[in-house]
C-alpha cells in the first residue's frame, strides 16, 4: 500500500535521508524507531507529501505521490491523518474547530453530525467536554490528544503518530496505544508511528524498521528486532549509551 | 569568466525573487479556488482596517499640520504676504497624491505586515502550516488569499479616511492658526483638486496593501529557528515591504497620469 523506494533528502549540507527503502502492508502498523534528528520525521512529512524528496519515488495505493500537483496532492492527503510531535493545533481555533477542521471543509456532514463526531472522537482520547476550550488553555499532553482526536475525526485510511506517547503520562499513553490498536482492528487503518518509547512500540507495531544513517537497517516483528543481530539495533532497543551509535 | 563570477553573488537574491514569484504565481490561481476562507477574510478586514484607524488617524492629522505649516512658509517666504491661501490645492494634491498614501503604507506595513509575519511564523514552526495541508487544507489559499485580499481593500479606505483628516488638518492649521483667507484657500482648493488625485492616491495604497500582505504572508511561510527566527522574518517584513513601498511609489507617480482633465 506504501512504497518507498530509494528516498534522498538533504537540508544545505546534511543528509538526511540516503536511499530509504520501506514498504508498509495496507492494514498494518508499522513503527519507526531511531536516534533523535535521525529524520523520522522528515520521512512521516515525506509521505503525506509537505516535503519533497530531492530523488526517489513513493507509491501510495500504486500512485506514485512525489510528482503530483497540489490539487492532486491535497486530494491524495485526505486518506491521512497525522499527529504532529506538538500537537500543531491552531491557535485561534477552539478545540472544536481544530477537530471538525477537515470535516468542515471536505465532507457535506451537517453542523449537527460535525458536532458529534467531533464529541466522540475527543471521547476517544478521553477529553469529553472540552469542546469550548482554546489551544493556550490546554496542557502539553492534552494539546497532543486533540490532536490525535482531529487526525480521526475523518476517518483516514492511514495514519500517521508522530511521537504519540511523548508528553503524556503513561497511562494515558497506554490509552493512545490501545486506540492505535483499536483503530487497525476496528476501521483497518495502516499506521506509521514514530515513537522512542520501546513499550509502546513493542505494544502497537506490526513491524518495526530502524532508521540509521538515512536508511532503514533493519525491518521485523517485534520479536524479529528484539533478536536482531545488528548491534545499532540493540544498542538502540536497550537503550546505552555505550555502542556503535555512540562510537564516533 | 565575469558571469561565473557574479553569479553566486546574485544566486541568493534569484532565489528570493524565485520564491517570491511562485508565491505570488500561486496566490492568483487560489484567487478563483473554492473554499473561500470567508471568516478569515471577514477577521483580516477587522484587523487591518477597523484596528488601524487610531494609527491612521494620528498619521494623517499630523502629516496634514505638518504639511500645511510648510507650504504657508513656502507661499509667505517666495510669494509674499497674503498668497498662503492659495497653497490650498497644493496641500491637497500633496496629501491625497502622495503624503497620505505612503504614511498609510509605511504605518501599515509595521502594524499589519509585521503580525502577519508573526502570526504566519510562528504557525510555521509550532507544525501548524503543515497541520493544515494534511488535513488537505492548501496554506495559500487558507493564509495568503484572505489576507492579500483583505489587505488591497482595506488599505485604500484607511487613505480616504486618512485624505479626509488629512486635508482637514492642513486647513485647521492654515485657516484657525494662521488666519489666512478661508474663502480664497477653498474655492481654490475646490477648483484645483481633481477627483483624479484622490483615485490616483487609492490605486497606490491598494498596491502597496497587496505588497504589504505578500511580503508578511511570504516571510511568515519561511520562518525557521524558533521565536528568533520569525523575529528576524518580522524585522525583514518591515525593511522590505518599506522598501517596496517607497519604490512603487515613485514609479506609480511617474507613471500614472498627473490629471484627466488637461489642467
Amino acid at each position: 500500500m506504501i512504497r518507498i523506494v530509494d528516498l534522498h533528502k538533504q537540508f544545505g549540507t546534511k543528509k538526511v535521508l540516503s536511499g530509504l527503502d520501506l514498504e508498509i502492508e495496507r492494514g498494518e502498523t508499522m513503527v519507526i524507531i531511531g536516534q533523535s534528528g535521525s529524520g523520522k520525521s522528515v520521512l512521516l512529512k515525506h509521505l503525506i507529501g509537505i516535503l519533497k524528496p530531492d530523488r526517489g519515488q513513493i507509491y501510495i495505493d500504486g500512485e506514485e505521490i512525489t510528482r503530483l500537483v497540489d490539487e492532486e496532492l491535497q486530494k491524495l492527503t485526505r486518506k491521512f491523518g497525522m499527529l504532529f510531535q506538538g500537537g500543531a493545533l491552531f491557535d485561534s481555533l477552539s478545540v472544536a474547530e481544530n477537530v471538525g477542521f477537515g470535516l468542515e471543509r471536505y465532507s457535506d456532514y451537517p453542523r449537527g453530525e460535525i458536532n458529534r463526531i467531533v464529541s466522540e472522537s475527543l471521547a476517544k482520547v478521553g477529553l469529553k467536554g472540552i469542546e469550548g476550550l482554546m489551544p493556550h488553555e490546554l496542557s502539553g499532553g492534552m494539546k497532543k490528544r486533540v490532536g490525535l482526536a482531529r487526525a480521526i475525526a475523518y476517518k483516514p485510511e492511514i495514519i500517521l503518530y508522530d511521537e504519540p506517547s511523548t508528553g503524556i503520562d503513561p497511562i494515558r499513553a497506554d490509552s493512545i496505544n490501545d486506540l492505535i490498536i483499536e483503530l487497525k482492528n476496528d476501521m483497518c487503518v495502516t499506521s506509521v508511528v514514530i515513537t522512542h518509547d520501546m513499550v509502546s512500540c513493542y505494544k502497537v507495531a506490526d513491524r518495526i524498521a530502524m532508521l540509521y544513517n538515512g536508511r532503514i537497517i533493519e525491518v521485523g516483528t517485534p520479536a524479529d528486532i528484539q533478536a536482531s543481530s545488528s548491534p545499532v539495533v540493540q544498542q538502540f532497543i536497550h537503550g546505552k549509551a555505550q555502542g556503535p551509535i555512540t562510537d564516533w | 569568466m565575469a558571469l561565473k563570477f557574479r553569479l553566486p553573488i546574485l544566486a541568493p537574491f534569484y532565489h528570493q525573487v524565485g520564491e517570491v514569484g511562485l508565491l505570488i504565481a500561486r496566490t492568483f490561481k487560489n484567487y478563483f479556488r473554492r473554499p473561500f476562507e470567508k471568516k478569515i477574510f471577514l477577521e483580516s478586514l477587522e484587523d487591518i482596517g477597523v484596528r488601524s484607524l487610531p494609527v491612521v488617524s494620528v498619521t494623517a492629522a499630523f502629516g496634514g499640520l505638518v504639511f500645511g505649516l510648510q507650504v504657508y512658509v513656502g507661499f509667505h517666504r517666495y510669494i509674499g504676504l497674503g498668497s498662503e491661501a492659495f497653497g490650498g490645492p497644493i496641500i491637497s494634491l500633496g496629501l491625497t497624491k502622495e503624503l497620505i498614501p505612503l504614511l498609510v503604507g509605511l504605518m501599515i506595513s509595521g502594524r499589519v505586515g509585521s503580525s502577519m509575519t508573526a502570526e504566519i511564523g510562528t504557525m510555521k514552526i509550532t507544525e501548524q502550516v503543515d497541520a493544515l495541508f494534511s488535513l488537505g487544507a492548501d496554506p495559500i489559499r487558507y493564509l495568503v488569499v484572505p489576507r492579500t485580499l483583505a489587505s488591497f481593500i482595506m488599505v485604500p479606505c484607511l487613505v480616504l479616511y486618512g485624505d479626509a483628516i488629512g486635508i482637514f488638518a492642513g486647513f485647521f492649521y492654515n485657516i484657525y492658526l494662521m488666519g489666512v483667507n478661508k474663502s480664497i484657500y477653498l474655492t481654490n482648493t475646490l477648483l484645483y483638486l481633481e477627483l483624479w488625485d484622490i483615485i490616483t492616491g487609492l490605486i497606490k495604497a491598494a498596491i502597496f496593501g497587496w505588497v504589504i500582505a505578500i511580503v508578511g504572508c511570504w516571510q511568515g511561510l519561511k520562518a525557521e529557528g524558533g521565536a528568533e527566527g520569525v523575529g528576524r522574518a518580522t524585522t525583514r517584513t518591515v525593511v522590505v515591504a518599506n522598501i517596496c513601498i517607497l519604490i512603487l511609489n515613485f514609479l506609480l507617480s511617474k507613471a500614472l497620469p498627473a490629471t484627466l482633465t488637461g489642467k
